[in-house]
């Protein structure tokens, strides 16, 4: 029944012009900057920076108004024998499997025609995993907004200051609160805080991965100095994962009592 | 056919329905009214699933509803304002809904209607739609029959709407470009394609012009002689009169009163129900009025 739902779910999600103009964007800014730049690896860790800005803003904005405006749908598809986790699990992957596949090709497709390096491939892929990971996780938590509050304005309004505050907002904090406390050594809590933040959690993977220390900032530095490489990517890796989880979850559990 | 007793739900410190009790007999057509915001829709959704109540028990034919996905094989609604997915065909949401519901009767109880139904969509879903609305000539010439053994002796779903409001030449539209008009035939299409047992309109001529209007309450009446038990909602009091057995009057999330549409007539001796509810409602309004001023 999931497959149903979601089978139906791709045709439409396909054909709407936002997942073409998704694609586009991502292909034209990839192909740009392999004709600048010329080798994969510093493709990679440049379209590092817009995919850590871009990709939670537009997933966010996107599921919350896919699922405002899926709204009625919801209901008359609820009103066939359908049971509200199928229909969740439908409505959920119909929206980020699309948006996971446009952003990977439309990143990997320059990769492929410019026949970059080994290593090239293993920065691109990886940059792809994280993204697609902030992609999943930012229509998790716009899907849980949407069916948490029914008036589209606030949901909307509440997504874009959780997507602003993941993204300036919070290195602001944590700005500050070096600041304030400059004179204490703050490397333990300066990595809780960025634990916290699944965007930071996304650049110190990558950071770890491509071996820029140069752009690795206060976090990315204390991050490898506390745990070295390989520990240091899998506790980023499975805070990722959790970040993955609650909003999935929480939103899940949302969808079953719901009242449509 | 459907049951509810001592019906409670709030929203925050709004109680949409508060104790309702009601009983809707099969065969007959159950009209609910109300002015805006009185639980119209709440009552509906409730007995659909879509809003879980806070206490009470709903019953459709025996099985109750709290989460259970089966009793809804045999409901057809129909909603104030249908939306689909934006790029879907006409076509392919036809098809999708009955994909859905194939599947579903074919992992859930194997009825006798069931296995009826099974065979027969499956060979509708392969040749597609166009080929579905070709034998629709068929349940047309049928659907002029007493049909109340068609249900079971024909399982091909019914696509009599389709022909009669002309959706063949909407077919291929997305469904993003079509008017609001033909978006609510789509959606009567869709609520009467499994014949269902229980019927539930929500202003079901709201946007049709004249002409498909009174197609789909010819329909609605066919239905009816069926057997099918519908439970509908309109701002347009003629039109009530000329469906429904019996109203249902909702005021602020109780049921105000109800009665057949014929008693509220012969009561009041007033020509029309929209004069009739209008005289009741006041005769109610002065009691309790006299009764406050006593207390």
């Amino acid at each position: 029944m999931i497959g149903k739902i979601l089978k139906y779910q791709l045709r439409d999600v396909i054909r709407s012009r936002w997942v073409i103009a998704y694609v586009l964007f991502f292909l034209v800014l990839t192909d740009i900057l392999f004709r600048f730049g010329g080798d994969g690896l510093r493709v990679a860790s440049s379209m590092m920076n817009i995919v850590l800005i871009v990709i939670p803003l537009a997933s966010i904005v996107l599921g919350a108004f896919y699922l405002y405006n899926a709204r009625e749908y919801i209901e008359l598809l609820l009103c066939h024998p359908v049971k509200r986790h199928q229909l969740f699990w439908g409505m959920f992957l119909g929206l980020a499997l699309p948006l996971v596949a446009a952003f990977s090709g439309g990143v990997l497709l320059p990769y492929l025609y410019n026949a970059a390096s080994a290593e090239a491939w293993r920065a691109a892929l990886m940059l792809v995993f994280t993204g697609s990971m902030l992609t999943v996780i930012f229509v998790a938590i716009a899907y849980y907004i949407a069916l948490r509050f029914d008036d589209r304005i606030k949901g909307l309004g509440l997504a874009l200051i959780i997507c602003l505050f993941f993204t300036i907002i919070y290195d602001g904090i944590i700005l500050f609160v070096i600041y304030i406390f400059s004179s204490y050594p703050l490397e333990k809590p300066v990595l809780v805080l960025s634990l916290l933040n699944p965007i930071d959690l996304g650049r110190i993977l990558l950071l770890l991965q491509f071996d820029i220390s140069a752009l690795m900032g206060l976090t990315g530095a204390v991050f490898r100095e506390f745990f070295g490489t390989a520990l240091g990517m899998a506790i980023s890796l499975a805070s990722l994962l959790l970040w993955l989880a609650v909003p999935v979850i929480a939103g899940f559990r949302r969808f079953l009592v719901k009242d449509f | 056919m459907i049951q509810i007793r001592d019906l409670n739900k709030k929203y925050g410190t709004l109680q949409a329905l508060s104790s309702v009790d009601m009983e809707i007999e099969p065969g007959r057509i159950t009209a609910v009214l109300g002015p805006n915001g009185a639980g119209k829709t709440t009552l509906i959704k409730s007995i659909l699933g879509l809003v879980k109540p806070d206490s009470g028990t709903i019953t459709v034919d025996g099985i109750r509803v709290n989460g259970e996905s089966r009793y809804r094989e045999m409901i057809g609604y129909m909603p104030q304002l249908a939306r689909y997915p934006e790029n879907l065909t006409v076509t392919e949401i036809v098809e999708m809904i009955r994909d859905i519901r194939k599947s579903a009767t074919g992992t859930g109880s194997s009825s006798s209607r069931d296995e009826m139904t099974g065979p027969a969509d499956e060979s509708g879903t392969k040749s597609g739609l166009s080929q579905a609305a070709g034998s629709d000539d068929m349940s047309v010439r049928n659907g002029k029959a007493p049909s109340t053994q068609k249900r079971d002796a024909h399982g091909e779903t019914d696509l009599e709407l389709w022909q009669r409001f002309g959706l063949d030449s909407e077919k291929d539209k997305p469904f993003r470009t079509l008017s609001g008009g033909n978006r609510q035939k789509v959606s009567a299409v869709l609520a009467f394609l499994f014949r269902p047992k229980v019927l539930f309109l929500d202003e079901p001529t709201s946007g049709l012009d004249p002409v498909s209007s009174s197609i789909l309450k010819d329909k609605i009446l066919a239905e009816r002689d069926r057997g099918t038990t519908i439970i509908l909602t309109s701002h347009i009091m003629s039109e009530v009169q000329e469906l429904a057995y019996q109203v249902v009057y909702l005021l602020e999330g109780k049921i105000y009163f109800e009665h057949s549409v014929g008693g509220l007539l012969d009561e009041t001796g007033q020509p029309t129900l929209e004069r009739a509810i209008a005289v009741t409602l006041d005769r109610r309004l002065e009691v309790p009025a006299g009764a406050g001023g006593a207390s």
